[in-house]
């Protein structure tokens, strides 16, 4: 099978470097408010799940799924991870992910680390949260709720961090492809992968929601305290003796 | 299983670049990249100069040339933008072989193609070089905040347990006679990703609880306390220097 994958990913040189400088800076500005804001969310007992999200995301970064014959796109997880562990945490896995990608796995280049981290973990994370919050009332009613709320977030998710793409190229883009080609390449083809990542995005949470809904950032606070009942007072027949 | 010691792109070897500490690896690595980042496209033979400052790493590093080179098709996915700009630039227009051309679309292709794919050699060689463990020595001895390197440990702890998960999973697909090329046919895959995050996530628990029962504290123990000597410094940063040279005579030429 002939995969020819279009991956978000940006690789060095594809923007020149006053704007990868620029992007760099507006990343680590914003990972370091989002590292500020991650420990108040994160404890001892949650860092272990942020850890196992951000494995989760690596992992099925890896999976590439179809799209059209020829043409194969892979999550993102920004929505997924603002909808599991907020966008605090989140943003901060998802610049994790990216960052051993660069380091080890020669996924996405060093230098356009800000750019991409700006894309999808900023723009991604932050963009899936905030369709997330606008449909709160909705997931927090039932199970469908939630899951179409995770596919409606991701969607988004995807198709506005690919016009994170478009803005870099603009400001800073070395090709020559006009400005025009290159929107309608990548949200076209952003589209298609948004469907891809809604599903993937909106199974996972149905499937977390269903065995462990204590798990679910979005779900915070609404778990109904434990009510303590006491059992009507019948005396057993015969029973202590 | 083996808990996150190699990962597919280490090469093992024992070699001076091997040795050096991973700190001066990554720092050299990215200043590396910036310069080539940084060197005007027109510079042609400047890049071959590149070229040949990482060839003379890799020797260094024992790693062989057809090793990496087969590596570094990992980067095809990236350049598929780069190949549409010589058809749809702007003019001015060359012909070739029957084709039109654009002129500024074939340097930004180049740019693109050149650029990226030193970018990813460098990174191929860092990897080789450096597996899982020392990175994130590395970078806690770069002060990255510990929430980071916390995270990024348990991921690549939790990254075999999903993949073995995974693996069982599509075998078991696999086996019921799953081939899914449309995407319609993506709903038993997603339904496979949901399943295999709430068990990944029970394991993951379990496996959290043995680290804390053996006194895990959040930082991984460190084994070793090699001090970094300037010794380390300046022979990681000897080839930044040449490529820093390199990229000043880009701006000089070009």
């Amino acid at each position: 099978m002939v995969t020819m994958v279009t991956a978000m990913h940006m690789s060095d040189g594809l923007v020149n470097a006053p704007t990868s400088l620029v992007f760099g800076a507006v990343a680590l500005v914003v990972l370091v408010l989002c590292l500020v804001r991650a420990r108040a969310d994160l404890d001892e007992r949650t860092a272990p799940m942020a850890g196992l999200v951000t494995a989760f995301v690596f992992a099925v970064q890896m999976i590439n799924f179809p799209i059209l014959p020829g043409a194969s796109g892979h999550l993102l997880g920004g929505a997924l991870v603002a909808i599991l562990v907020g966008p605090w945490v989140g943003t901060v896995c998802i610049a994790i992910v990216l960052l051993v990608q660069a380091l080890l796995f020669a996924d996405g280049g060093l230098t356009a680390l800000g750019t991409n981290i700006t894309n999808m973990a900023i723009i991604g994370v932050f963009t899936g949260y905030g369709v997330a919050l606008l449909l709160r009332r909705v997931a927090r009613r039932s199970r469908g709720g939630l899951v179409a709320t995770a596919f409606v977030a991701a969607f988004v998710n995807t198709v506005v961090a690919s016009l994170g793409f478009v803005l870099e190229y603009a400001v800073g883009g070395s090709g020559g492809a006009s400005l025009g080609t290159v929107f309608a390449l990548m949200v076209g083809l952003h589209a298609l992968i948004g469907i891809g990542e809604g599903v993937i995005t909106a199974a996972t949470v149905g499937a977390v929601v269903a065995v462990r809904p204590d798990l679910v950032y979005l779900l915070r606070g609404t778990a109904t305290p434990l009510v303590r009942r006491s059992a009507p007072s019948t005396p057993t027949a015969g029973g202590a003796a | 299983m083996g808990a996150g010691h190699a990962h597919p792109l280490h090469l093992h070897r024992d070699s001076p670049v091997h040795r050096l500490p991973p700190q001066v690896k990554i720092v050299a690595a990215f200043l590396g990249v910036v310069c080539v980042v940084a060197t005007p496209r027109e510079a042609f033979a400047v890049f071959a100069g590149y070229l040949v400052l990482l060839v003379g790493v890799w020797v260094a590093a024992r790693i062989p040339v057809g090793w990496i080179l087969r590596r570094s098709v990992i980067e095809l996915p990236f350049v598929v933008l780069a190949v549409l700009l010589p058809i749809t630039g702007p003019d001015p227009r060359i012909d070739w072989l029957g084709m039109s051309l654009s002129e500024p679309g074939l340097l930004g292709a180049w740019n693109i193609l050149v650029k990226g794919t030193l970018g990813v050699l460098t990174s191929l060689t860092l990897a080789a070089t450096t597996p899982m463990r020392d990175l994130l020595v590395g970078l806690q001895r770069l002060h990255a905040p510990a929430l980071v390197t916390t995270i990024a440990t348990l991921m690549l702890r939790y990254i075999d347990v999903i993949a073995g998960e995974a693996r069982r999973m599509r075998l078991a697909r696999v086996a019921r006679g799953h081939d899914p090329r449309f995407l319609w046919q993506a709903g038993a895959t997603a339904r496979g990703i949901g399943a295999l995050f709430v068990r990944s996530y029970e394991r993951g628990e379990r496996v959290h609880l043995a680290m804390l029962s053996r006194g895990w504290s959040g930082a991984m123990p460190v084994l070793a306390e090699n001090r970094t000597t300037r010794r380390d410094w300046a022979a990681g940063l000897a080839p930044v220097a040449v490529a820093a040279a390199l990229a000043v005579t880009g701006w000089v030429i070009a």
